[in-house]
């Protein structure tokens, strides 16, 4: 990391330290203030260039940004607004101001074009699509991949949320002229495995909070006349939740540096992230439950934080494809290439 | 925040480059039936012409001192020699815990004129080493060891007995560790001294102990007022405690903590064929993003190690995790295998393989630090003791 990296990592890190407690953030007030800090920091355009009048941070100091801020529970749009700035900036189109999200985030959906030009479908679980200003929308015309953006006036948006309480707004579109719009550079695809990079490392984040606040925990809580850190069995259920944490950390963070690096390949990118979301979401599963076993009570109740970080967990395991989505595709790849191209795969990175 | 960390580390482009011809060097040993990749064998079977092959290319002892035998490569090379081998399924027991472990613990602690004797020796690989640790009464618990060393004229009388010992029947040399005074009131690591013994000294008696699969691996090793001679100490007198915890970031961290049944993985996608049902395809890529993941951990500590930092913690949480996972791979694999039917399918080697894997599991997780050592470790970087 070079000097700038750190500075944004430590900006990060003091707006989330001063207004970031998941269990203050809400309120819609808290939550503007939130926002406001980190816009005039820069650290929602984290990855639009200069020229687009973004911050021009690279992409690991982008994923740092959004890893920083999963150790947070973070319950604005700040990984979604950091994702539609790298989805219009590839397409070369300027990001108005102001928060924003992404659709379609369901592998199963899809937006299309009509003849002259106008979006029409429903995107489902798209987070904080009620609290964006706009929303850029991947969607096909013809046989190609568009990038545009469209403002959240022009949607029919049906509220929902999820297991956590965060928004994830189903977005209907009827022929809505898209404000800017470009050929995409990338396909579908590559959103999704863009999406799923992003959520693993904000739940990498997140996991590594609810370690240090286990183990916080279980060396403040006296029972049977001693801090439960202790004993035996909460220290290797500990020792357990750090492995699944590790895990999450290894795995994003490779996937992440893959993304981040140019001379990956598609493929390599594909194995990278895919396993990383299968991997992180079963890390997710171990160790929330470990969190909350080793809390007790006071954890399962909502002046506890704790269920701020486990809930958005469980639900960031859905969205840009779950486990089991991404495993079926990894496992037909890798049948589809037979035993013996696995060990190279694998041994490759 | 805790101290927990996996930097991105990838494999520089002179180690995939050795990677390759590691490959070569494997196909050719097998087409020239050396080995057989699918046989079900011991974990560290011993093939004395292989090792030897091994050793000419350089392969062993690669990171030591060119002086000594070694080549002054990287420990990232090293860590694709050992990767490659073990995929193969290589029979490399005759060098490979003198390659890992024994070779580095004399390079650090021994005297010059055993290390220019026996390190070459290593590298050529002529030299089996064994690890004299568990006795029958002291096992996770090291610091227990009552096997004695009593000062005597010019060295050392060892006497009391080994237990577990892999490979002691084929070994030249031991590294044991033996007690040279009692344990102090304030520290019961105190007083344990490592040896190099030489397994050809009288006084020593190697007897077999049958594994549950009925394979000869492990030994009880007799010490009976057998002579270690003063320059075979190593290290400083009584403060074995303090030499041994570098080493466990190595030992622990390798591939082979994960990579040591892989053969299942292999053979479990062969048998599924080329387009398997979703649960199948789930199956096999939640393996494959399982071993993905731990080989990316196990990689970055080999890499942190080589930049001079000190992962312990790390290191075991890559030998807890990866032997776990070994440990339910073969019963994932026989999950994933249930509608498979061996009368239209071929699963005849799946299955031999499958039967061998499962015998040989329990003791992954006991080996090289148990489980429950390891967890303690982790507790213990984590602050909880």
């Amino acid at each position: 990391m070079n000097d700038n990296s750190h500075m944004i990592a430590d900006t990060t890190r003091r707006i989330f330290r001063e207004l970031g407690d998941p269990q203050t953030l809400r309120t819609t007030d808290a939550r503007h203030r939130l926002w406001s800090a980190l816009e005039s920091a820069g650290l929602t355009r984290t990855w639009i260039p200069e020229a687009l009048d973004g911050s021009g941070a690279s992409l690991a100091d982008g994923f740092e940004v959004i890893r920083i801020a999963g150790e947070f529970a973070i319950s604005v749009p700040l990984a979604e607004t950091l994702l539609s700035g790298w989805l219009l900036q590839q397409a070369g189109i300027a990001m108005p101001q102001g928060a924003s999200t992404v659709a379609p985030v369901d592998v199963r959906d899809r937006i299309t074009a009509d003849p002259a030009g106008a979006l029409t479908g429903t995107a489902r679980a798209v987070p904080f699509a009620a609290d964006a200003a706009h929303i850029v929308i991947m969607y096909t015309h013809g046989d190609r991949a568009f990038v545009g953006s469209v403002d959240r006036g022009l949607c029919r948006i049906e509220e929902r949320t999820n297991l956590a309480g965060d928004a994830r707004d189903s977005v209907a579109l009827q022929g809505v002229a898209p404000r800017a719009m470009a050929q995409a550079a990338i396909n579908f695809d590559a959103l999704m495995l863009m999406g799923a990079a992003v959520r693993c490392t904000q739940m990498a984040g997140a996991l590594q909070a609810i370690l240090d606040l286990s183990v916080a925990y279980a060396n403040e809580r006296v029972a049977f006349e001693k801090p439960i850190a202790k004993f035996q069995a909460i220290q290797h259920s500990l020792a357990k939740l750090a492995g699944e944490a590790a895990a999450a950390l290894a795995a994003a963070g490779s996937a992440a540096d893959a993304i981040a690096t140019a001379s990956q390949t598609a493929a390599d990118i594909f194995l990278e992230v895919a396993s990383a979301k299968i991997r992180v979401g079963e890390a997710a599963t171990t160790a929330a439950a470990i969190a909350h076993q080793v809390h007790g009570a006071i954890g399962f109740s909502q002046e506890h934080v704790l269920h701020r970080y486990t809930h958005r967990l469980w639900a960031w395991r859905d969205d840009f494809g779950s486990e089991s989505y991404w495993a079926v595709r990894l496992g037909r790849l890798v049948a589809g290439s037979g035993a013996d191209a696995l060990w190279p795969m694998l041994a490759a990175r | 925040m805790t101290a927990i960390q996996f930097d991105p580390i990838r494999l520089p482009p002179e180690a995939q480059a050795l990677r390759a011809e590691v490959r070569a060097f494997v196909r050719q040993e097998i087409d020239a039936g050396t080995f057989d990749p699918h046989r079900g064998a011991l974990l560290l079977e011993s093939n004395a012409d292989f090792s030897r092959k091994v050793g000419a290319r350089g392969w062993i002892g690669m990171t030591w001192p060119k002086r000594y035998g070694g080549r002054e490569r990287s420990f990232l090379e090293r860590y694709v020699v050992t990767e490659e081998l073990r995929v193969a399924n290589a029979p490399v027991g005759l060098h490979f815990t003198a390659d890992r472990q024994s070779g580095p613990m004399l390079l650090k602690f021994a005297g010059e004129r055993v290390k220019a004797d026996i390190l070459p020796r290593i590298t050529r690989g002529e030299c089996c080493f064994c690890i004299g640790m568990s006795e029958p009464d002291s096992g996770s618990d090291l610091f227990a060891a009552k096997t004695r060393a009593l000062r005597c004229e010019s060295g050392w009388r060892v006497r009391g007995t080994k237990l577990w010992t892999t490979g002691a029947h084929r070994a030249d040399y031991m590294i044991g560790l033996f007690r040279t005074s009692a344990p102090t009131k304030d520290n019961r690591r105190h007083g344990l001294t490592q040896f190099l013994v030489d397994m050809t000294a009288p006084g020593i008696k190697v007897n077999p102990i049958a594994n549950t699969l009925g394979q000869h691996e492990f030994n009880e090793v007799v010490f009976d007022d057998m002579f270690v001679p003063d320059e075979h100490a190593l290290g400083e007198i009584d403060m074995a405690w303090k030499q041994a915890a570098s080493e466990l970031g190595y030992e622990r961290s390798g591939p082979e903590r994960f990579l040591e049944i892989s053969y299942v993985l292999f053979e479990l996608v062969r048998v599924l064929g080329s387009s398997p049902d979703a649960r199948g395809a789930e199956g096999i890529g939640r393996l494959v993003a399982q071993l993905h993941t731990l080989r990316r951990m196990s990689v970055s500590v080999n890499g942190m190690l080589q930049a001079g930092k000190d992962p312990t913690l790390e290191g075991s949480i890559v030998k807890d995790m990866g032997t776990v996972w070994q440990q339910l791979l073969p019963h994932k694999a026989r999950d994933l295998t249930a509608f498979i039917d061996g009368e239209t399918h071929d699963r005849k080697r799946f299955d031999q393989l499958l039967a061998h894997a499962t015998g040989i599991v329990p003791k992954l997780t006991i080996q090289g630090g148990t489980s429950e050592v390891l967890r303690g470790i982790i507790a213990r970087g984590l602050g909880l003791r």
